[in-house]
């Protein structure tokens, strides 16, 4: 890799969970939240970083932004121990958590960015420049003298990646973005991020459970269980990794028994005259809609694409499974 | 210099948020002003049966109530300030977000809560004050330059009640649940630094320490400097040292929670 922008070595968080199981009594417990996490990414790249909920993704993203300490591996960022140092490279990151807002709730979403301006000390021929490009390309005109708490939650969200990006950031990390999003506001928050890393060379880092976000974002890819790295590469190779099925969704004229459909596709769930066959994600699905015309009253039919919670899930099951001595 | 101009303007934020919270600061008026009343008969009742009681006259002991009542909301006596809010982003999580910015924690807080103590002093105080001096015989100086003391002892005295608040509030990393703080902070404010009864006027021991814990430096001694029965220069070394002793305590703690402390929620 040409210029390892983030690195992580052997990256470990452990969380000592206290637990009352009684009067005067504790029970404590050890989470191992993040687990020997080794990655490395270059200056400018999109990066999707994925997992079922608790994998451990915010943690991953508290300890790169500083606010939690390792409890062992290496950590940089920029050349930057993170959490000795997390004040300098506040200068150099945003942070946008889907769930949370930078913004001040009682405050006019303008009063945020004045703030914004002297907390980062923006030169201020900068700051009107980087204001006025980003109300234009996030369409914040009309609502920069709405007080935050008036604002709903897609607005909401477009003040706030605004807001972490005011000052220019090196890198942007984004924790579910599109969280609670419609699809005009998903697709209006996509095109802007897609537009950010080709023309600053922004580098991106972004959480999500939302596959869409990942396909029309990142070229690589990361999932993580368990505080453990289970993949590294493209979307594509995911698919093929996690031995990914899609579904096809067949209505029947009516109820019928299950379709004995040629292996290895098979049938998953029936419900009255639907019927929902899986087959796997590399294959046509050409072959078996046709060979199902032939012999069934067919009346209408779907293919739904594998989604990012079952592919994982599948990953997952599938190391438990190896793991097994 | 550039950072200068970001508290100032954090502290101009304070201070307009509390200003937009009207019906609030018109019920405190009033509170405040009731409560004065009340207080000021239990005074003279109390110096008449003894005459000097720690060291005022009865004048003084009235004027020691208004002042208690106009400084209520200032010095935040009874908590409520910004370490409420400060404990909750501390529970909820929230905290992370002050955390991911170039900007100094306590510092923050400090210039927010200094905004918020200005406009109490404005909107909450000078009324019940103008009305008890007004109504009542109060002993309050002539010149301006004892005026000008008082207030260089007042803004000490925020400092203090900001510290001691700030300590409190950063054992939310820790206890996550700030109600016992919160009424700790209470009992302590109002006992402490002289809300019921003149710390002066406290017997024996006890006297002898709450005269020289923090919250002494909060009512008591601006009292004392307005009225005449303190040399400000000795007063202000006493509250200067509480206040770099407490901030700097907070700087440690705050230190502490961040470095091993865990920030909640995903
Ligand atoms: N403050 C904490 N104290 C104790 N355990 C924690 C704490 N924060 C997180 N954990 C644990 O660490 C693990 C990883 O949590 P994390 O929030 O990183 O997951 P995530 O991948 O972001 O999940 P989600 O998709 O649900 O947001 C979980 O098992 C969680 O219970
Ligand atoms: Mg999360």
């Amino acid at each position: 890799m040409a210029d390892a922008f983030i690195e992580l070595d052997h990256v470990e968080k452990v969380f000592d969970v206290r637990r009352r199981t009684g009067f005067l009594k504790r029970e404590r417990r050890r989470v191992r939240a993040v687990d020997a996490l080794s990655f490395t990414v270059a200056r400018g790249e999109m990066v999707g970083y994925i997992g079922p909920n608790g994998a451990g993704k915010s943690t991953t993203i508290k300890m790169l932004t500083g606010i939690l300490t390792p409890s062992g591996g290496r950590l940089r960022v920029a050349g930057i121990d993170p959490s000795r140092e997390r004040t300098r490279l506040a200068h150099h990151m945003g942070v946008v958590f889907g769930q949370r807002t930078t913004l001040w709730w009682d405050l006019p979403l303008i009063d945020s960015y004045r703030l914004m301006h002297r907390m980062y000390r923006i030169p201020d021929a900068r700051y009107r420049e980087n204001l006025d490009r980003l109300v234009a390309l996030l369409d914040l005109g009309d609502l920069l003298d709405v007080p935050v708490r008036q604002l709903s939650l897609g607005q909401r969200m477009r003040g706030d990646i605004a807001a972490a990006l005011l000052h220019d950031p090196q890198v942007l990390y984004l924790d579910e973005p599109t969280i609670g999003l419609d699809v005009v506001s998903k697709t209006r928050v996509r095109r802007f991020l897609r537009e950010l890393n080709a023309e600053r060379g922004t580098t991106v880092l972004l959480t999500t459970h939302d596959l869409q976000d990942i396909e029309q974002l990142c070229s690589r890819v990361m999932v993580i269980d368990h505080g453990r790295l289970m993949y590294d590469g493209p979307l594509a190779g995911l698919h093929e990794a996690g031995e990914s099925e899609r579904t096809l969704v067949v209505d029947l004229e009516r109820e019928w028994p299950p379709i004995d459909a040629p292996a290895p596709a098979r049938v998953v769930r029936v419900e009255g005259p639907r019927q929902w066959l899986a087959f796997p994600a590399s294959r046509s699905a050409a072959p078996l809609v046709a060979w199902i015309a032939e012999r069934y009253p067919l009346a209408d039919l779907s293919v739904r694409e594998p989604d990012i919670e079952a592919v994982i899930a599948r990953m997952y099951a599938e190391r438990a499974g190896r793991a097994v001595p | 210099m550039g950072s200068g101009r970001l508290y100032l303007a954090v502290a101009v934020g304070g201070f307009r948020r509390y200003a937009t919270y009207r019906a609030a600061t018109a019920a405190g008026v009033f509170t405040n002003t009731a409560f004065g009343l009340i207080l000021v008969h239990t005074y003279l009742a109390l110096w008449e049966a003894r005459p000097g009681l720690g060291g005022y006259e009865q004048a003084q002991a009235v004027t020691y109530v208004w002042l208690g009542q106009a400084l209520f909301a200032t010095l935040a006596i009874q908590g409520g300030g910004f370490e409420v809010e400060l404990m909750e982003r501390i529970r909820t999580g929230e905290i992370a977000v002050d955390l991911y910015r170039p900007v100094d924690l306590q510092l923050w807080w400090l210039a927010n809560d200094l905004g918020r103590s200005v406009f109490q002093l404005l909107g909450r105080g000078v009324v019940p004050f103008v009305f008890g001096a007004l109504v009542f015989p109060t002993a309050l100086p002539g010149d301006v330059a004892t005026w000008g003391a008082f207030l260089v002892a007042l803004l000490l005295a925020v400092v203090v009640s900001f510290a001691i608040r700030y300590l409190f509030a950063l054992s939310a990393f820790w206890l996550l649940d700030g109600q016992g703080v919160a009424q700790a902070l209470t009992v302590t404010g109002l006992f402490c630094s002289g809300m019921t009864l003149p710390l002066n006027a406290f017997p024996g021991a006890l006297g002898e320490v709450v005269r020289v814990l923090p919250w002494a430096a909060q009512l008591q001694l601006p009292a004392d400097v307005l009225m005449g029965e303190a040399a400000p220069l000795g007063a202000y070394a006493f509250q200067g040292a509480w206040a770099v002793a407490l901030l700097a305590a907070g700087r440690l703690v705050q230190a502490a929670a961040t470095r091993r402390v865990v920030v909640q929620g995903g």
